[in-house]
């Protein structure tokens, strides 16, 4: 018997997909910006992703005060509970059509794992990313912050670190969405908040 | 201008009449056609000493120098006059005198062809008097007419009358009539200057690549400042000169100019001719990321995207191990390609051309280091410099230049190990440009020089670098971003800058690229298990 629940309120999802979609933008003018290939062009690829990443910043505001105000930031907490299940559910069980270790609540709407990855993305790749692209922004500003002895190689450097592990995570976390009950279950349920379960 | 012009005139006309008798008033009310600028307030036309027929360009410079006493002092000290000078850091002595180069090679022995671009007359060989007072050549600056020309060969004398000139060639020079060209001289112009620096090499464009012809009326897309129709600068404007003596130097270029805006009233020696004496160190308003780049790379680099923007083509490469072939009579060859340009002289050898022509690119901290006829060279597969232009990304003093770097091979003494100056243009029998021999013409060459050769002559590859400056385009036809931030973009060679979508670790990006590609492998074998794991069940 399963039953539906509400996990992803209307901000959350507004905050999830203009993320993702905010996300694969910059991802796909940081390599034009890399050299990796050509789609806009340096120039046209450094407006765009200097726009983009702005209006990610703009979104974060919202996304943080929304985070703090409704206590969802909670969600995020880690927790070493079921971690080791979770993984021998990813490993074994879910070849073997076994039950989620996880019971979804809305008070606990991400499993352990995902607190991990989420709270990993959030307080070291997101910040490696946000501080070498300021960084990058601004480097013109170095001299006058004092930051003169900065390189932008290394500065550049810790940019594409970051990017790399964002493109690895956003291909993991897009595979895992087909993890649910459904292939398609988690998906639906970041569109219209509803999740069911068990 | 055109209101300025019209006030000036009002202002003149209003002069005129005050000033004038009825008789007099009809005179001015019909305006001469204008030789002259409103700026000056001398019509050298009324002076009497200048009422008469000059046969020679010194009898003009007495003239001159019967009012302007002083102005054949100020020129003596010149290097437009001495064609020498020591660079204060180097300790060499350069200067046209001295300096070889790959194109037409050297002064010494063609005295009397190449000084027919000395602001003096009569240097025809080493003996020439430089503390002769009517010596000095105030025409070739401050003609205002065109019509003042000296003919190489003349040893910078103009041609007063008519002359056969090679002797018995049947060839005319016709003489010009220097009274009318003294009576209307005035300010230097982009003719003046360009009489001789846009025809540098021997020809028009050949040398520089960023003066030609075209900027004695270029538009606005060949050079934004003189632009004829627009700001319509002379040389002078940038170069501004004092006491006779021009700012900006080939021997001694700024390279990096950190001063500023020169205002008036602010001490400084510094250099007029720089775009930022104008422009500031940081002249981007809109974006100011540009400033910064502004601290490592010179304006040139981006604001001048080619040079031979003017429809006028240079010489990128000569060759003059090439030269000296006869046709079956027996006749010198010249062959030109499809456009008309010449790319065979029996005389000089192998050239090519081109129009448009984007830069090569290097540090440089304006210092310039020449290889002498003194100086020892080994023959390598490397080309040997004629200048090397000092400059690195860590002195602090450098930035990223254009340049224009000119390829050839030029004579050299296998034995002495040294570069060689010929005997090229002259009219007599060890002249190489009329005998094509060049035994005899290093003979006379070096002799001249005052350097030993040893009989034998082959061939060196050189190059030589001329920092690209003139023919800034309008900025919206500066170079885009991706001309540098680019795989194999202008600034490939250039080190010790990270340039992004130029540059990227190694490591990082293989790394990276592992983990992404590990990870896409990893949740595409996770699903595939997965779809045969639920068939099963």
């Amino acid at each position: 018997m399963s039953e539906r629940i509400y996990v992803f309120k209307r901000f959350e999802r507004f905050w999830h997909w203009s993320q993702a979609a905010l996300i694969i933008f910059l991802m796909l003018t940081a390599f034009d910006i890399h050299g990796t290939y050509t789609i806009f062009g340096f120039e046209k690829a450094v407006a765009y992703h200097t726009t983009a990443a702005w209006t990610l910043i703009g979104l974060w505001v919202f996304a943080i005060f929304w985070h703090f105000t409704t206590g969802e930031w909670k969600q995020y907490i880690p927790t070493t509970e079921k971690v080791v299940a979770m993984m021998k559910y990813y490993l074994v069980g879910i070849f073997k059509d076994a039950p989620h270790p996880f019971k979804l609540t809305t008070l606990r709407k991400h499993n352990p794992l995902q607190r991990l990855a989420y709270l990993f993305i959030l307080l070291c790749v997101g910040p490696l990313l946000w501080v070498t692209g300021g960084l990058y922004l601004f480097y013109d500003k170095w001299a006058a912050w004092g930051l003169g002895g900065l390189s932008l190689e290394w500065v550049a450097l810790g940019h594409t670190i970051g990017a790399f592990m964002m493109l690895a995570f956003l291909i993991a976390h897009v595979y895992l969405t087909t993890a649910g009950h459904t292939p398609l279950a988690h998906i639906k349920a970041m569109i219209t908040g509803w999740e069911e379960v068990d | 201008m055109k209101t300025a012009i019209t006030h000036a005139a009002l202002l003149l006309c209003c002069a005129g009449w005050l000033a004038a008798t009825g008789h007099a008033l009809a005179e001015e009310a019909k305006p001469e056609p204008k030789p002259l600028k409103l700026t000056t307030t001398a019509d050298h036309a009324k002076f009497k000493q200048l009422q008469k027929t000059f046969d020679s360009g010194p009898e003009v410079t007495k003239a001159c120098l019967e009012c302007h006493t002083e102005a054949a002092g100020q020129i003596h000290r010149t290097k437009h006059w001495k064609w020498e000078f020591l660079n204060p850091e180097t300790k060499q002595t350069l200067g046209k005198k001295t300096v070889l180069n790959n194109f037409c090679i050297s002064i010494a022995s063609n005295y009397a062809s190449c000084t027919s671009c000395h602001v003096g007359y009569g240097w025809k060989d080493a003996n020439f008097d430089f503390a002769k007072q009517e010596n000095v050549d105030c025409l070739a600056c401050h003609d205002t007419t065109g019509n003042y020309k000296k003919p190489p060969g003349f040893a910078g004398n103009p041609v007063t009358k008519d002359t056969e000139y090679p002797p018995g060639s049947g060839k005319i020079i016709k003489g010009i009539d220097l009274s009318k060209i003294a009576q209307k001289v005035g300010k230097s112009s982009r003719d003046t200057c360009g009489a001789c620096h846009f025809n540098g090499g021997g020809g028009d464009g050949v040398k520089h690549g960023d003066m030609d012809s075209s900027l004695a009326a270029p538009t606005k897309d060949v050079d934004v400042h003189m632009d004829a129709e627009g700001l319509d600068f002379t040389c002078g404007t940038c170069h501004k000169t004092s006491s006779h003596d021009v700012a900006g130097s080939r021997y001694t270029p700024t390279a990096k100019d950190d001063k500023g805006v020169q205002v008036r009233g602010k001490a400084g020696s510094g250099n007029p001719a720089t775009c930022v004496a104008c422009h500031d160190n940081a002249p981007h308003k809109k974006e100011a990321r540009l400033n910064h780049h502004a601290t490592k790379i010179a304006c040139q680099t981006c604001h001048i995207p080619t040079y031979a923007r003017g429809g006028v083509a240079t010489k990128l490469t000569w060759d003059w191990s090439t030269a000296g072939k006869r046709d079956k009579d027996g006749k010198h060859i010249v062959l030109k390609d499809a456009k008309g340009r010449i790319t065979y002289e029996s005389r000089k050898g192998d050239f090519t051309l081109a129009e448009n022509v984007k830069p090569e690119y290097a540090w440089f901290n304006g210092n310039v280091q020449y290889t002498l006829l003194t100086d020892k060279i080994e023959k390598t597969e490397q080309r040997t410099p004629i200048n090397r232009m000092g400059g690195s990304p860590a002195d602090g003093k450098s930035m990223i230049w254009p340049m224009k770097v000119f390829r050839g091979s030029q004579p050299y003494d296998p034995v002495n190990k040294t570069l060689i100056t010929p005997h090229t243009a002259g009219n007599d029998d060890t002249g190489y440009w009329k005998n094509l021999d060049w035994d005899k013409a290093i003979a006379t060459g070096m002799k001249d020089s005052g350097a030993p050769w040893s009989g034998k002559v082959d061939f060196i590859k050189t190059e030589m670098s001329w920092p690209i400056t003139h023919m800034v385009a309008p900025k919206e036809k500066a170079m885009g971003c991706v001309e540098c931030h680019a795989r194999d973009g202008r600034l490939t060679g250039i080190q010790g800058v990270y340039l992004p979508a130029r540059d990227n670790n190694k490591l990082v990006d293989t790394a990276g690229w592992a983990i992404v590609l590990l990870t896409l492998l990893g949740v595409i074998g996770h699903g595939a298990l997965r779809i045969v794991t639920a068939r099963k069940h």
